[in-house]
């Protein structure tokens, strides 16, 4: 991941790898013209990346173009045009500027969507990177059944994420979930898990927890892994306490892999869609809806809001791209090459 | 086990990182041990669900197994949907997973390798695209799909499926080819390949391995999508398994029984092949970051 890296490490790293024409001619004399330089230059590594760049403009970069249109006018289901048999009906949704997006961010729904999405968020997150790497450093011990833990640990993320929904939504059934039995046995009333909206929330954090859990678990092992033996041997020796040697070299020795970790799992979690959708359907009333299954709904229930959706959906993409952004400022600023 | 001998001559010696004390040993093997519980009760429990009878599941006792019979599984493979939901699953996901690493893999390896004009923007995009909210693309890619006749059709949700899996897949490559020593292509090229022989006759073959865990992973990322299906294919006959899933758990109807055996007919191979991976996955998650 050299995005960050400035032009002089590119070109000094092309050249410790060698493998790269290009990098040894760019200061070179220019005889031919720019253009045709570079194109005889570089012609196959622009045709390797041809594909995917044309998959990529028109499948994603055309829908965000009109995406971002959509979200500028006042399409719903009623004045998009449409084809019913031969009939053709055109479209008659008009321009309206910033509209929508003024509607969403002065409504209540929005500010409250948002809080929640962070809670949810901040808090799986947390909850993933702080119990995984607690069971990484267990797991990175010489211990008995080593192995054997480690692939009980790492079964829930075999299981496909709507699988998991589901069976968690049995588990929580008032009336026939184990839970519930559970609590029954023990003496105590059961709880209409899904039914309460505090409850609700706890639920499905509990549920992402689970969910998440053996990823983090499993990069953080490999990070672990990877930190050389000598380097708690020569603390010990110096007579660093445990708490010491985590803080000044686990710590440090976990950061690239960490930072990874903990922004992919962020963007994950903030669009998790499946989890929310399958297990409460946002409910009881929209308390467990996040900002993305917010947005889903809006589209596709009730009369399809298609402008207010889009405008939702560009609200969440700039969040996230903002978020990533001040994310890698702060990384490059303790000094991680992002 | 003890740190009780400690020399004299190094008196104050800090606990080693594998010493530690029974009682220390206990707490560590009982955290273990309930953590795992955690982790595969919810899956033990579904298991002895889907083998209880017919109406089993409407039980609230806590009865382990009680009269185990396969009723559940014969129920969803003659009197449901559930062979034409997973055949339409196979097909969605298989395509999906053979078009974005085809595509993919190319750029993968030209970012890998090449320092090239438009190199940044590439990776950004690639990064970018994965961040994607499915909010922002599902309704101009529901109209078009609309405007094209492609709703309810087999190769309309693949085509959807490509905007998460291309880039993914691309990034996942990379993220291989990095780790392939540079100096088996300048071998390569110094034997008369061009640029694209040394991918296709050099790399690709080394690359295999990889290839199958990218191709495992965007498979499985197809299998279980559930906001497009869930739009996209309405018709009784072209659902796939994670929207057709949610018909025996409707509002006004539930069958917990099919529903608990259908997900273990999906869950198990899936498993089976994700456990064989696994090791590999994360490596390709966070090889792109972790070798810069």
């Amino acid at each position: 991941m050299a995005t960050s890296t400035g032009r002089v490490t590119g070109t000094a790293r092309d050249r410790a790898a060698g493998a790269d024409d290009g990098a040894r001619g760019r200061g070179g004399p220019r005889k031919a013209g720019p253009f045709r330089r570079a194109t005889s230059q570089y012609w196959y590594a622009w045709a390797m990346v041809a594909p995917v760049i044309v998959v990529t403009a028109v499948l994603i970069g055309w829908p965000l173009v009109r995406g971002v249109y959509l979200s500028l006018t006042d399409a719903t289901e009623a004045t998009m045009g449409r084809t019913i048999g031969v009939n053709v009906i055109p479209s008659t949704y008009e321009f309206v500027g910033f509209g929508n997006y003024v509607d969403i961010l002065t409504s209540g729904v929005f500010w409250e969507k948002l809080a929640w999405t962070v809670i949810w968020t901040v808090a799986c997150v947390a909850l993933h990177y702080g119990i995984g790497l607690g069971l990484a450093m267990m797991l990175n011990r010489r211990l008995r059944f080593r192995s054997f833990y480690r692939l009980l640990l790492i079964l829930p993320w075999a299981i496909p994420g709507f699988v998991a929904a589901f069976i968690w939504r049995y588990l929580y059934n008032s009336d026939f979930g184990v839970i519930n039995a559970m609590l029954r046995a023990a003496g105590l009333g059961g709880v209409g898990w899904l039914d309460d909206p505090t409850t609700a929330k706890i639920a499905v954090i509990a549920v992402n927890v689970w969910v998440g859990v053996p990823f983090m678990m499993v990069a953080l092992l490999g990070g672990l892994q990877s930190i050389p033996a000598e380097l708690y041997e020569a603390a010990e020796v110096d007579g660093a306490t445990p708490m010491q040697r985590f803080r000044h070299i686990t710590i440090p020795g976990l950061r690239t892999v960490s930072s990874t970790v903990v922004l992919l799992g962020t963007i994950w979690t903030f669009n998790m869609f499946p989890l929310i959708f399958l297990i409460t359907g946002g409910g009881p009333g929209s308390a467990t809806e996040i900002l993305v299954t917010y947005a889903y709904r809006e589209a596709f229930t009730g009369i399809r809001n298609y402008s207010g959706s889009a405008a939702w959906g560009v609200i969440i993409l700039l969040l996230l791209v903002v978020m990533a952004l001040v994310y890698r400022r702060a990384l490059r600023r303790q000094g991680e090459v992002w | 086990m003890s740190t009780a001998t400690a020399e004299p001559a190094r008196p104050r010696r800090a606990r080693g990182r594998d010493d530690r004390s029974v009682g220390g040993s206990i707490l560590l093997h009982a955290t273990l041990i309930v953590a795992s519980v955690i982790s595969i009760f919810p899956i033990v429990w579904l298991v002895l669900t889907s083998l209880k009878p017919r109406d089993g599941w409407l039980s609230t006792e806590l009865k382990i197994f009680d009269q185990p019979s396969l009723d559940n599984y014969v129920r969803v493979l003659t009197e449901t949907g559930f062979p034409s939901w997973l055949l339409n699953s196979v097909i969605v996901a298989g395509l999906t997973t053979v078009i974005g690493v085809f595509l993919a893999s190319t750029t993968g390896y030209a970012i890998s390798r090449f320092r090239f004009p438009g190199y940044r923007g590439v990776m950004w995009m690639l990064l970018v695209t994965q961040m994607f909210p499915v909010a922002i693309l599902i309704v101009p890619l529901y109209n078009l799909m609309a405007g094209l006749g492609l709703l309810n059709q087999i190769p309309g949700l693949v085509i959807a499926y490509m905007t998460v899996a291309v880039p993914f897949c691309a990034w996942m490559m990379k993220g291989y080819f990095d780790s392939i020593p540079r100096e088996i292509d300048q071998a390569g090229m110094i034997d008369g390949l061009t640029p694209f022989g040394t991918f296709w006759r050099v790399i690709l073959p080394l690359a295999r391995p990889s290839i199958a865990v990218t191709a495992f992973y965007s498979f499985m990322t197809a299998w279980g999508e559930v906001a497009y299906a869930s739009v996209f294919m309405t018709g009784e006959d072209t659902r796939t398994l994670a929207v057709g899933l949610q018909q025996f758990v409707g509002q006004h109807w539930s069958d917990w029984g099919l529903l608990t055996a259908s997900a273990v007919l999906i869950a198990l191979p899936a498993a089976v092949v994700f456990l064989l991976v696994q090791r590999h996955l994360v490596a390709g998650l966070t090889a792109g970051a972790t070798k810069s």
